[in-house]
């Protein structure tokens, strides 16, 4: 299983000099960025805390660079700093009163519902900054025949894109394997299934709640940091707001919640999904603004019912099914 | 070692709870009872911080702990079961004892410390140690004993034992006194017992205080309370005679 990760990933890297072009690469990065976004989501989504509000916190990221980048010159390196301590306040400021207050299951997914919109309606209403729902271009650092610009974070070549997001996506499936391995995983599922009982043997419940959501919100400010300066656009309805955030929450169910490897599976599902449609329907889509969220909402019914471990939890299931069955075979 | 003084608790109009103080000594097994609604699951909800007093104070050795939250109680060294059992279902026996001993503590110990101490108290209460064990298979007694467990791998130096609506039948209400006693025997843990039934109880503990609507109405050794006529009239009813032989019986 190990050395198949592996080859996969040696494949996996090897994808800018398959000559596929610039479209299926641009797949490509968008499945890994997703994946490493979605991956993010699911450290604390796994865990009980249902979040329809990380749209936030993509918004916060993408808007922080740009906005700081355009407005003030400031280094999207730096802007990328004041995204991830922006996020980390607004979760604290959310968070720290749902945990106190023992706010879970669907109280918590509707206040952070709220979030989402909230945010996306502030990036609309500060038209004047943001260029509301027009969305934002980061100004172009590469005027000058440069193709790429490392202080501005620009690069016109998609193939440095493609091995920095998938160093990026890397370092979210070992935080989420470190956070899967830690007794804090463990003490979360606890109190997941009885806050009260977690909290009288001594599990800090709200410090364990706020731990996973900080590294779950830092990470997809990230995210919203990568996708604001690969697209180099942005707009409100795709980093903030509901669409985005029920994107999210349906990707990381219909891909597996409990598996690594999950999120990304349900990521290349989503995208697979959205092209698809694309294609399909062509002009009709256009006619039907949302028609995507429709059937997102539809399958993401079908998948807790039917699937409710995803598609790549379930794979899994009936593969160590059958090497059980094989087993005794052997023997 | 515990001083309970004063302890108040309002929900709204209702007093749950009403100036009730008692004090508990290092070492002794005191017993907690009253009748259903009688504010002794309050009381001991008041002591390990579910709730916090409306008014009054819970000092552990001179420190006020009235009002902190349950993790911080847990942390100065006193641990509680549940009136209905609450495991973690979804976790192994072994994980969710290991949990209690890992943050049960001020001072967290290594994770092979805290499954040392996980093993030793489910040892101690007669459940299996092996990583494989659940929970699903476990009856009210066995989930009554991992309740035992969870709270011992904390390291306490006071159990809050509720056995009250424990659903257990005589045989196995003999056993879980015999296991409080063996606990106290074995690791030197003070403990208040509540329970609804007098009966088991009274063989036990080294004495006890009844709760009434709220407000103390006794507290002294097993045979004094039995005889108490306020306890007779309001508690033990046609019950004394029972509950004065078990005390009885246990003095020969």
């Amino acid at each position: 299983m190990k050395y198949f990760l592996l080859a996969l990933l040696a494949l996996l890297a090897g994808t800018p000099f398959y000559g596929l072009g610039n479209y299926p690469l641009h797949l490509v990065i968008m499945c890994l960025l997703w994946g490493y976004v979605y991956t993010s989501w699911s450290i604390m989504g796994r865990l009980g805390l249902v979040s329809f509000g990380h749209g936030a916190f993509l918004g916060i990221g993408a808007y922080s660079v740009v906005m700081l980048w355009n407005h003030f010159g400031v280094s999207p390196w730096i802007g990328a700093i004041a995204g991830v301590v922006v996020s980390v306040i607004v979760a604290v400021i959310i968070g720290l009163p749902c945990f106190r207050f023992k706010i879970v299951g669907h109280y918590f997914a509707l206040v952070t519902l709220a979030l989402s919109e909230v945010t996306r309606l502030i990036i609309v209403a500060l038209r004047d900054q943001t260029g509301g729902s027009l969305g934002a271009t980061p100004n172009t650092a590469l005027a000058q025949g440069n193709a790429w610009s490392l202080g501005a974070l620009q690069f016109s070549e998609k193939i440095v894109w493609f091995y920095a997001i998938l160093a990026v996506w890397l370092a979210g499936l070992w935080v989420w394997a470190k956070v899967d391995r830690g007794m804090t995983r463990l003490a979360l599922e606890a109190i997941s299934q009885e806050e009260e009982a977690a909290a009288s043997i001594g599990i800090n419940v709200t410090r364990s709640k706020l731990f996973v959501t900080l590294i779950s919100a830092v990470m997809t400010s990230i995210g919203g940091v990568l996708y604001a300066q690969y697209q180099l656009y942005i707009n409100p309805e795709t980093v903030s707001g509901i669409s985005i955030s029920l994107q999210m929450v349906f990707g990381v169910i219909a891909g597996g919640m409990y598996v690594m490897l999950g999120p990304t599976v349900g990521a290349v599902f989503t995208l697979l999904l959205a092209e698809g449609l694309r294609l399909a329907l062509g002009d009709s889509f256009k006619q039907f603004p949302a028609l995507d969220l429709a059937i997102y909402g539809l399958m993401l019914v079908l998948f807790i019912i039917h699937m409710p471990k995803g598609i790549l939890g379930t794979a899994a299931q009936i593969w160590q099914r059958r090497a059980a069955a094989k087993a005794p075979a052997r023997g | 070692m515990l001083e309970v003084s004063g302890l108040t608790k309002r929900f709204g109009g209702f007093t749950a709870v009403s100036g009730v103080s008692f004090s508990l000594k290092e070492g002794e097994i005191l017993g907690l009872i009253g009748p259903n609604g009688s504010g002794k699951s309050t009381t001991f909800n008041l002591i390990a911080g579910l709730h916090a007093p409306s008014a009054g104070s819970v000092r552990l050795n001179g420190e006020e702990i009235g009002g902190l939250l349950p993790a911080a109680i847990c942390h100065r060294g006193i641990a509680r079961t549940f009136q209905i059992p609450r495991p973690f279902r979804k976790l192994s026996l072994i994980e969710n004892v290991v949990l209690a001993a890992f943050y049960g503590q001020e001072e967290r110990p290594s994770r092979g410390k805290a499954h040392e101490f996980a093993r030793e108290s489910l040892n101690l209460v007669g459940l299996p140690i092996e990583e494989s064990a659940r929970v699903d298979g476990l009856g009210a007694a066995g989930l009554k004993k991992l309740e035992l467990a969870r709270a011992l791998a904390t390291q306490p130096r006071v159990l809050l034992a509720d056995e009250s609506l424990g659903g257990l039948d005589h045989a196995e209400m003999e056993q879980a006194a015999d296991m409080l006693s063996m606990i106290r025997r074995e690791k030197g843990i003070t403990i208040i017992w509540v329970e609804h039934i007098m009966g088991v109880l009274m063989r036990v503990v080294d004495r006890c205080i009844v709760l009434d609507h709220g407000e103390l109405i006794a507290q002294g050794k097993p045979a004094e309370v039995a005889h108490d006529p306020k306890v007779i009239e309001v508690y033990l009813g046609t019950d004394a005679a029972d509950v004065q032989k078990t005390v009885a019986d246990r003095t020969q």
